[in-house]
């Protein structure tokens, strides 16, 4: 008969076993009830990550639902995972169970997040192709720009990238949407300027 | 990128001062984003975490200022955002600036509102309460004139939008689909696909418009619908099939550079566009031949055609590989796809050298050969200096892993695991490792280190699953006997030569794996006795860092030894010292450990050696406890209401509106529903019942039929029950393991002979031994792949050995009764050990079934004593605690007999039982079939009884019912009868079982035979069964009807009216008793007692009681449809009477 331990009729301490007394299985059904697996919509990717050499956040772009607790620990960590990695290291990392691609660009890492099965090769030129749009929009893109205009950056981000997917690959298309957008920051932006500087000087 | 000039922020004071000459948007910025730009600046200008925090503090709380001021103009608003967002990228929290965001999307000109929406983007999910605010923004813009407007709402709803709100935006981004511009379409395809994730219902209807985005003119908009039907492909590819043409021939056109050049990326063209058609079509072809030939040759162009040494071009073919596997294979486009995959894995380029191994692992299972190709590469990879290449090779080489070269590969797998410090990474190898191991261990030691291996590393992050199985896998053991003897002692002495190191801690898991297997194991051990193992895991009790749980484990380890130790101290020192323990588990732990060191005996019984397999047996009723109980309850204690009662109770007293709905109204006359809950005190009432029963009993406790093993009296032995035909196991395959090893060698010796550079003996060395057993094309000798190897550890199936006991019991409870007198304690035993079985699932449902099974030896006591072959009273069955007397077999015995004798008059046997008049269900010239139902107590038995009307014999006259869902019919012997006489009548029985509750159902069949003429006929007949005709009484005392009444959850409750002629409770129970079949336990007062059971066994319970003249009935059941099926039943004979 019993599996060992005396019967006990009311005490919760000893792991409670009507199954053969290996009382592993009771834990791991308490694990799997206390932890569901994360939902996750299949977006293609489920977050980009700018960041620099020194390892500070330069722009961040989720396409998955996460508490903030949850970014900041996953950033933290990231971040810390890629820059430990040598030069000619593969450009893929497996993190948890999703697929990291990273690329350095001069003193930026840029780090895209994609499921397993997704193809890592065109992620990397997904970065690329971004940097190009960047380039083309700022002249010659650094870091500063980036810092100094990161809100045009998402801008940019979001006329390529829409919910995590591809949306325009046509260069041209991208920067004409975001264009179009700019043409009237630039009608309004250089008069109202003027008139800040006047009213705050 | 090159042309990227590096600039750090080391360079940045200078920067400002020079005026970058830099043209375009890129020489305005230091200008008018200068309050961002001081903030940035002011942040670079500082040393220390410590002073950034200040910094922005101090920003935040200006901002916050700021922001709320009415004064704020949105200009300055739009700034302010700026810096928010800059604020929250640092990671400090701006949650105050949310709404602020909002209301410039909502308020502000374009410029604002593109900050504004930008801003609520970054900040809020798409569960956050503040998006609501939200939506009538993006409705407005979303019917906005200006093109940018309506831009800005599409995006801002492809990204984050609540889900509940969906419809209010849908019929305009459905309009947006037949747009002017092609940006808009594309995103509003983008929207409703993001409305397709998150809410698929919702956009159903529109899957039409869907194909009209696919046939869209520009290429933008139609890139755009290939998300979409990616997903839904995704989840089910048949219904897309017919798109398969369409697919084909844009990837063709898209190939073959049909598509504008602006869509050229490095001159590929489209390259994300390829892709996801080719995905498209790998999901369209998987396991679909006809739907594959279709593609065969757009693939096998693209194969073609990727060939610029690129990027992108590599990742086409990856993808093209992985389509050219998934689908209905082709030779030649296999050939080709695995040229490719050498050039990936041969690249020197370690991006794609890792995608090879990617693609090899994917295609291995296919295709084993590939990685004999490769295995030089492989084992490059295998001391790869990235991690990620190597583990990657790991992941490759778990998939071709078999019982020849499992060591090499779990000791790489090993190597790996000692390195690695992410917690992912471990559990997963580990769970890779455990599994490998059990499935082709070599050997005993081998198997048991590498065990050891995992706990000490996978320790307390590892899944529960992999300490379970291997306890489960020691203590079950395998085929051999003497085989699991060894393992179990190799795994002893292995603890206990890894406890006797000094200064090592080993994870918790891993200490309670060690105690488990000690206290059950330790026996086997000839020299050490149990004292030194004792006192091994007394120093690990007494150790500081082993936590309360591993205590847990090891006392009850000490205790199990105690039982075969004779004497010990170290067992007397642990009692004295955790006696007193303020841990009062461990205290607890230790006077059990105390009270049974006392009585040796009872020990002995109580933990016997090696039996770690047999089922504990436990009163879950706790019936030893009935007589402290019952003492109590004549002290005055009040008597334990379970929760459900008190709430209810609760409920009652506090007389506040009922929010429980009403019940069916069944008489449409005055009948006012039920009362209010108050009226209905029965939760006070039953709970006063089994404080009655309590009362009552405290003179003579009666104990339910549960066979104890735990009583008053401490243990209580058990009879012995049979294990033997446990043992009787399947002869191991052990040659075949050897064959596998002689394999082995010699395919060493042939990849040897193979592979003959001689530098690099050693990797080749590696390479024969991670590579054997696999291909064929070098042995053919070796077709044996991973699968058809022997496994040496082959758990026996005994889950499912024990799951068909359980389900068997019931039939065995059922039919036990046909068994003959000399086999009584035969099958008294047996049914033990089924009982067992089932207790091992849920003790509740043990002790439950055991009570029905006296009471259905009960139900045919009237019979038993009409025969007068046994004299039994009724009630002191209960008394009688164990079950040898159940079965009054003689009666039944003879009634079968009589039964399968196909006696044409069942006069006598339907004396016995009740049953239906006999009534006519068809007849033509030649035969007619009457049916009747016999109630019999296990079953309902179906009698068709054929007449031969003609003055001919009939030949093989056969009767078949057929399959119906919701019952069991069994034939009985004799259903075909290769002749019938003229003007005789046969019959045909059935028993009939029912699988689920329901009202009312029929039961068609049809009798075919030959008259003399060869002629063939054949009558169909159906009859009508109702729920009725399977519930039986179910005869228990008012005692067990209290216990069973607490245990069952399911209840319903209804009041019904009562007409005149029984108004007086008895009467109406009376009626309920004759035409439901239920049993009247007991009537006190206005109060009445009733049970039945839905054949085979489920239980249902009834208590009534009368106000005025409304009948409060209150069911109680564990089958949740039965007791809203017997309400039914009951309000029909209630209103018909």
């Amino acid at each position: 008969m019993p599996a060992g331990f005396p019967p006990h009729s009311t005490t919760a301490s000893l792991p409670q076993h009507s199954d053969r007394g290996f009382p592993f299985a009771a834990a791991a059904a308490a694990a799997a009830g206390q932890a569901p697996p994360r939902p996750r919509p299949a977006a293609a990717m489920q977050f980009m990550l700018l960041f620099s050499r020194q390892g500070k956040l330069r722009l961040q772009k989720w396409y998955v639902p996460l508490s903030d607790k949850e970014k900041k620990k996953i950033t933290r960590e990231l971040v810390q995972t890629v820059l430990a990695r040598k030069p000619k290291m593969c450009s893929f990392l497996e993190w948890r169970d999703l697929k990291i691609v990273y690329k350095r660009y001069a003193s930026l890492y840029f780090c895209c997040a994609i499921e397993d099965q997704d193809n890592e090769l065109i992620t990397l030129e997904i970065i690329h192709r971004y940097v190009e749009l960047l380039d083309k929009y700022f002249g010659s893109v650094c870091e500063l720009d980036i810092i100094f205009n990161f809100e045009k950056a998402y801008f940019i981000l979001d006329e390529f990238l829409l919910g995590g997917e591809v949306q325009e690959t046509s260069k041209k298309n991208v920067l004409k949407a975001i264009e179009q957008a700019d043409l009237l920051q630039e009608e309004a932006e250089t008069p109202r300027s003027v008139l800040e500087e006047i009213g705050l000087t | 990128m090159s042309d990227i000039v590096e600039k750090t922020l080391t360079a940045l004071p200078g920067l400002f001062l020079q005026n970058q000459p830099g043209g375009g948007p890129a020489a305005a910025k230091a200008s008018f984003s200068s309050r961002l730009g001081s903030l940035v600046r002011g942040i670079t200008a500082l040393t220390s975490k410590h002073e950034e925090e200040k910094l922005i503090q101090q920003e935040l709380s200006s901002l916050k200022a700021t922001v709320s001021a009415p004064t704020t103009t949105l200009k300055m608003m739009k700034e302010c955002m700026v810096r928010l967002i800059y604020c929250e990228m640092l990671g400090y929290d701006a949650s105050f600036g949310y709404i602020h965001a909002i209301k410039l999307a909502q308020q502000g000109n374009l410029l604002e509102k593109r900050v504004g929406y930008l801003a609520v983007s970054l900040f809020l999910h798409e569960s956050h309460e503040l998006l609501l605010l939200l939506v009538n923004t993006v409705v407005k813009d979303l019917q906005s004139t200006n093109l940018v407007e309506v831009c800005m709402a599409l995006t801002v709803v492809s990204q984050i939008f609540p889900r509940e709100m969906i419809p209010a935006v849908l019929p305009l981004i459905e309009d947006k689909l037949q747009h002017s511009k092609e940006i808009v379409r594309r995103k509003a395809v983008l929207a409703l696909y993001k409305f397709h994730l998150i809410a698929p219902n919702q956009v159903q209807h529109i899957h039409i418009k869907f194909r009209k985005a696919l046939c869209d003119r520009d290429v933008g908009v139609m890139a755009a619908s290939l998300h979409i039907y990616l997903r839904m492909i995704k989840e089910n590819s048949s219904g897309y099939k017919d798109l398969t043409g369409s697919f084909v021939t844009i990837l063709k056109q898209v190939v073959g550079g049909k598509l504008p050049v602006e869509f050229n990326y490095h001159s590929v063209p489209a390259p994300w566009l390829q892709i996801q058609l080719l995905r498209i079509l790998g999901l369209l072809g998987k396991d679909d031949q006809r739907t594959s030939e279709l593609m065969y040759d757009v693939l096998d162009e693209s194969l073609r055609r990727a060939e610029l040494n690129h990027n992108v071009t590599y990742a086409i073919l990856f993808e093209c590989v992985h389509t050219v596997y998934s689908i209905y294979p082709k030779s030649e486009l296999l050939e080709k796809a695995a040229k490719c995959i050498g050039k990936f894995v041969l690249s020197p380029k370690i991006n794609l050298k890792y995608l090879g191994l990617k693609a090899l692992t994917y295609v291995i299972q296919q295709d084993p050969t590939l990685a004999l190709q490769h295995q030089m590469t492989i084992i490059e990879c295998l001391d790869h200096l990235d991690p990620i290449i190597k583990r990657e090779t790991l992941e490759l080489l778990y998939r071709i892993t078999n019982a020849q070269n499992i060591t090499v590969i779990v000791q790489k797998m090993l190597e790996y695991l000692h390195q690695s410090k992410e917690e992912y990474v471990i559990v997963n190898l580990v769970g890779k490792i455990a599994e490998l191991a059990e499935k082709y261990a070599p050997d005993n030691a081998w198997f048991i280190q590498t065990m050891n291996a995992v706990f000490s590393v996978g320790g307390d992050v590892m899944h529960p699953d992999i300490p379970n199985n291997f306890l489960r896998l020691l203590a079950e053991g395998f085929d051999d006997e003497t085989e699991d003897q060894q393992l179990r002692l190799y795994a002893v002495q292995s603890y206990l030569t890894l406890l006797d190191m000094e200064n090592v801690f080993y994870p918790q898991r891993f200490l309670q794996v060690m105690s488990w297997v000690l206290g059950e194991y330790s026996y086997l051990l000839d020299k050490e006795m149990p004292e030194e193992v004792i006192a091994k895991l007394y120093k690990l009790l007494m150790n500081d860092s082993v936590s309360s749980e591993t205590k847990a484990w090891l006392i009850a380890a000490v205790t199990k030894l105690t039982s075969q130790a004779h004497s010990s101290n170290t067992v007397e020192r642990l009692i004295h010292e955790f006696t007193i323990s303020l841990d009062t588990c461990m205290r607890q732990h230790a006077f059990e450990l105390k009270h049974l060191h006392e009585n040796v005996e009872l020990m002995k019984s109580l933990l016997p050696v090696d039996r770690s397999c047999e089922d504990l047996v436990v009163d879950a009723s706790l019936s030893f406890l009935d007589g402290f109980v019952a003492e109590g309850l004549s002290q005055g204690a009040a008597p334990y209401k379970p929760h459900h009662q008190r709430q209810e109770e609760k409920l009652s007293q506090e007389k506040v509106l009922n929010f429980e709905p009403y019940g069916l109204s069944f008489s449409s006359s005055g009948f006012t529903g039920r009362q209010s809950p108050a009226g209905i005190s029965l939760g006070s009432d039953v709970s006063g019942n089994s404080a009655e029963t309590g009362l009552k009993e405290t003179n003579s406790l009666k104990l339910e039929g549960i066979k104890k093993l735990w009583g008053k009296e401490g243990y209580l032995p058990k009879k012995e029950s049979k294990t033997g035909d446990e043992s009787g196991a399947l002869p191991v395959p052990q040659e075949s393991i050897m064959e596998n090893v002689d394999q082995a060698i010699t395919k060493k010796d042939q990849s040897q002979v193979l592979t003959q550079s001689k530098e690099e003996k050693e990797k080749q060395l590696l390479a024969s031994s991670l590579f054997v057993g696999l291909g064929s094309e070098s042995t053919i000798n070796l077709l044996g792949k991973a699968d058809t190897v022997s496994h040496k550890f082959r758990r026996k199936s005994k889950v499912k050995e024990a799951k068909s006991g359980e389900t068997t019991s019931t039939h065995n409870m059922t039919c036990s009764s046909f068994s003959s007198l000399s086999n009584v304690a035969y099958e008294d035993d047996y049914y033990s050990n089924t009982l067992h079985d089932t207790g091992d699932k849920e003790l509740k449902k043990f002790s439950l079934s055991s009570e029905l099974l006296d009471s259905e030896s009960l139900t045919e006591l009237p019979l038993v004593e009409k025969f007068s072959y046994c004299s039994l009273s009724t009630p002191s069955l209960f008394a009688n605690n164990n079950m040898e007397i159940f079965h009054p077999p003689q009666s039944t015995a003879a009634s079968v007999a009589k039964e399968s004798s196909l006696a044409s008059s069942f006069l006598e046997e339907t004396t016995e039982y009740m049953h239906s008049n006999a009534m006519e269900v068809c007849n033509n010239e030649t035969i007619s079939v009457s049916s009747y139902k016999i109630w019999k107590d296990d079953c309902l038995l179906m009698v068709w009884s054929v007449t031969n009307k003609s003055g001919l014999e009939l030949k093989s006259a056969d009767l078949e019912i057929f399959p119906a869902e919701n019952f069991k019919v069994t034939e009985q012997p004799g259903c075909c009868l290769p002749v019938m006489e003229a003007e005789s009548t046969k019959s045909f029985q059935y028993s009939v079982q029912i699988e689920k509750p329901f009202t009312e159902g029929n039961l068609t069949g049809f009798i075919s035979y030959h008259m003399m003429d060869t002629h063939s006929a054949q009558l169909e007949f159906s009859v009508n069964l109702s729920l009725l005709d399977f519930i039986r009484p179910l005869k228990i005392s008012s005692d067990d009807f209290g216990k069973l009444w607490l245990s069952f959850a399911n209840d319903v409750k209804q009041n019904v009216k009562m007409s005149e002629s029984q108004a007086a409770l008895p009467s109406a129970l009376k009626t309920l008793q004759q035409k439901l079949r239920l049993h009247i336990i007991e009537i006190i007062g206005n109060e009445g007692l009733l049970a039945c059971q839905l054949l085979p066994s489920i239980p249902c319970l009834l208590h009534c009681r009368v106000h005025a003249d409304i009948l409060a009935l209150w069911f109680r059941s564990s089958c949740s449809t039965l007791p809203d099926y017997l309400l039914y039943q009951c309000q029909k004979v209630m209103e018909g009477s």
